[in-house]
């Protein structure tokens, strides 16, 4: 499913540039459950932003689903992120004027689906995540956990083959960090390749395997 | 939301100062009605040089020979008729005045735009010409003058010492020159020119569309006439000819220069209009980074938030413009109806006419749309490129 070779990644600013990824080679299969744990700055969050195609690497190979992962175009990077990656993030990122489903309803907007369709298919992730009475209020009135389920919806509309979460629990209390870790579980369940990015070790537990990341090197994968 | 008025004050001015172009424009335009704006009349002069062992300073004049060459040797004329030009007293009863006295053909009508009310009777015709029949066609202001109220068709006019029926009543007002009787052009012969000999001819002429051909007709003219008269074609005082077609061309020409340069102004105001509506999108952009940000992450494609945010600016400056253009068109039509109501109560009949009807046409909202529409995409693009060059991973970190 995913297969990185020798990648690095260099950022450079006026002063200095910062080496970030210095050879990361990784393999993961379809359906597996992963996790990445490692220091701040370790550079967790560059490594899931290049596996989601928001952020090119320098050298080296990224294969996803067997393609080449490199020099798209803007547009080809948008079609792949639409179709097989879905993402859900620690501050949520739900556009405020919008309600829950409309947010939920959004990746289908881009699948140029009808209004209707995709409203009616949104309700029905909604209820899913159990949060159909929801549907039609704005984010700023719904709790952390309630607003990660949105978001985690938004992930898996249009039936995405991965799903990437850079620290979705960690704006969550344990309570609503254990629902959110149940619920991440279960879609897993359903075949799709979760990586998850967590500081939390009760999270990553919950992991078939945990990636070790350290100055910018995977020092080691842990079998759960 | 301030710097997008100015696209409603670009297009407002855009639109009035067209009108007001188009006010003076059909204003002067009217004032060439005083004759088909594809007239041409000449005048008889004296010949100033030596032509063929001819001398110089012989009085020149015409005769029916000169409109026969014009006939045969010209293309581009069409109605002719020569003028015989007299003073005369005309008296009606006590009353009697001097005026101008004209001896026409029918075409005479046609060639200088007489108009005739319902109820005026009509021009002098073929028959009238045949018999030397001794009928007049008067100005309105002869009417006035001697008639008062009284109706006037039918009635008999001295003229000099002779008797006419009227038969018409020409009601064009003339804006100069003495008001005017117009007798058949035979009669006139008849009567008051034993020689026969007459000092202008007037034409209408067909075909003639720029100012070079209608240069190269006046020079033909005088070709045909300098070969009928026997003077030399280089000697000015000879004939005079008034085209009114190129006279007007070149007006138009004028004109369209205004046009240019009052379009040039607007355009502009309407370029500060664009720059505003840009600087407005582009604190659109800023402010909605995030959620451009999010809506890239999710996958939206370059060309949709490309799109999005130029459709955006095409609306703003959209409802700007059609503002700038309802108060514009408002405008025009209101001075305009001013004008008109006005020019009802006017009693004033030799009043020239510089300003009328200053409003705009259909033609120029379709435009004013068209260039909005440019303008809407001219001013989001810089700020849709911004939008698109936005990263979905720094948009997502700002707060
Ligand atoms: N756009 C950028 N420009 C310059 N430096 C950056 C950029 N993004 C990240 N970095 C730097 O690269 C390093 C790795 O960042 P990254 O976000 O991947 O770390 P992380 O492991 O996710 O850390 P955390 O646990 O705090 O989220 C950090 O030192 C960070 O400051
Ligand atoms: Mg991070």
């Amino acid at each position: 499913m995913i297969t990185l070779r020798d990648v690095n990644k260099t950022y450079y600013t006026e002063a200095t540039s910062l080496h970030v990824l210095k050879g990361i080679d990784l393999h993961i299969e379809q359906g597996d459950y992963v996790s990445i744990m490692g220091a701040s700055g370790s550079g967790k969050s560059t490594l899931l932003n290049i596996l989601g195609i928001l952020d090119n690497y320098d050298t080296g190979d990224y294969y996803l689903n067997n393609k080449l992962i490199k020099d798209l175009s803007e547009t080809q990077a948008a079609a792949y992120r639409n179709e097989m990656i879905g993402f859900v993030f620690q501050s949520f990122n739900l556009i405020n004027f919008k309600n829950a489903m409309e947010n939920v309803a959004l990746p289908l907007y881009y699948k140029n689906i009808s209004r209707k369709k995709r409203n009616a298919i949104a309700l029905e992730y909604l209820d899913r995540m159990g949060l159909k009475d929801w549907a039609y209020h704005l984010p700023n009135e719904m709790s952390g956990g309630q607003k990660q389920r949105v978001a985690i919806a938004r992930a898996i509309i249009s039936q995405p083959k991965i799903l990437l979460a850079d620290e979705p629990t960690g704006a969550l209390d344990s309570q609503t960090t254990e629902e959110v870790m149940q619920l991440l579980g279960e879609l897993n369940q359903t075949g799709i390749t979760t990586i998850i990015v967590t500081h939390e070790k009760a999270v990553a537990d919950e992991t078939r395997k945990v990636i070790h990341i350290k100055d910018g090197l995977i020092q080691n994968i842990q079998h759960n | 939301m301030l710097t997008g008025l100015s696209v409603s004050w670009g297009i407002f001015i855009l639109i009035v100062l067209l009108g007001a172009g188009n006010g003076l424009s059909n204003g002067v335009r009217s004032n060439f009605n005083s004759r088909a704006t594809n007239s041409v009349q000449l005048w008889s002069g004296r010949s100033s040089m030596p032509y063929h062992g001819l001398m110089a300073n012989r009085t020149l004049d015409f005769s029916d020979r000169q409109v026969k060459d014009i006939d045969e040797q010209l293309r581009e004329p069409e109605k002719k008729s020569g003028i015989i030009d007299k003073q005369s007293t005309v008296t009606y009863g006590t009353e009697y005045g001097n005026y101008s006295l004209r001896g026409v053909d029918p075409t005479y009508k046609d060639i200088f735009n007489l108009k005739f009310d319902p109820d005026g009777g009509r021009f002098i015709n073929k028959n009238d010409l045949k018999d030397h029949s001794k009928v007049v066609v008067i100005d309105k202001k002869i009417k006035e003058v001697l008639f008062k109220k009284e109706p006037a068709l039918g009635k008999y006019v001295k003229i000099g010492s002779v008797m006419f029926r009227i038969i018409g009543i020409n009601s064009k007002k003339e804006q100069y020159g003495n008001p005017t009787c117009y007798i058949p052009f035979t009669t006139a012969q008849l009567i008051y020119n034993p020689n026969q000999k007459f000092g202008s001819i007037a034409m209408t002429v067909n075909g003639l569309d720029s100012k070079a051909e209608n240069d190269s007709f006046n020079k033909k003219l005088i070709g045909v006439m300098s070969r009928s008269l026997y003077f030399d074609p280089k000697d000015e005082q000879a004939i005079y000819i008034r085209n009114a077609q190129r006279d007007y061309l070149q007006t138009m020409k004028i004109f369209r220069g205004i046009t240019l340069f009052v379009f040039i102004i607007g355009i502009f105001t309407l370029i500060a209009g664009i720059v505003g509506v840009s600087n407005i999108m582009l604190v659109s952009v800023k402010e909605r980074t995030r959620e451009i940000g999010i809506r890239k992450a999710i996958g939206a494609p370059p060309g949709s938030i490309l799109r999005s945010i130029i459709i955006e600016s095409i609306l703003i400056t959209g409802i700007f413009g059609y503002l700038g253009m309802v108060l514009g068109i408002g405008l025009t039509e209101l001075v305009n109806y001013i004008m008109v109501q006005t020019a009802a109560h006017s009693t004033s009949e030799n009043d020239m006419t510089i300003f009328m009807n200053p409003t705009v046409s259909l033609t120029y909202v379709f435009i004013s749309t068209f260039i909005l529409i440019i303008s809407g995409i001219i001013a989001g693009y810089m700020p849709a490129r911004r939008a698109v060059r936005i990263k979905p991973i720094e948009a997502m970190r700002e707060e």
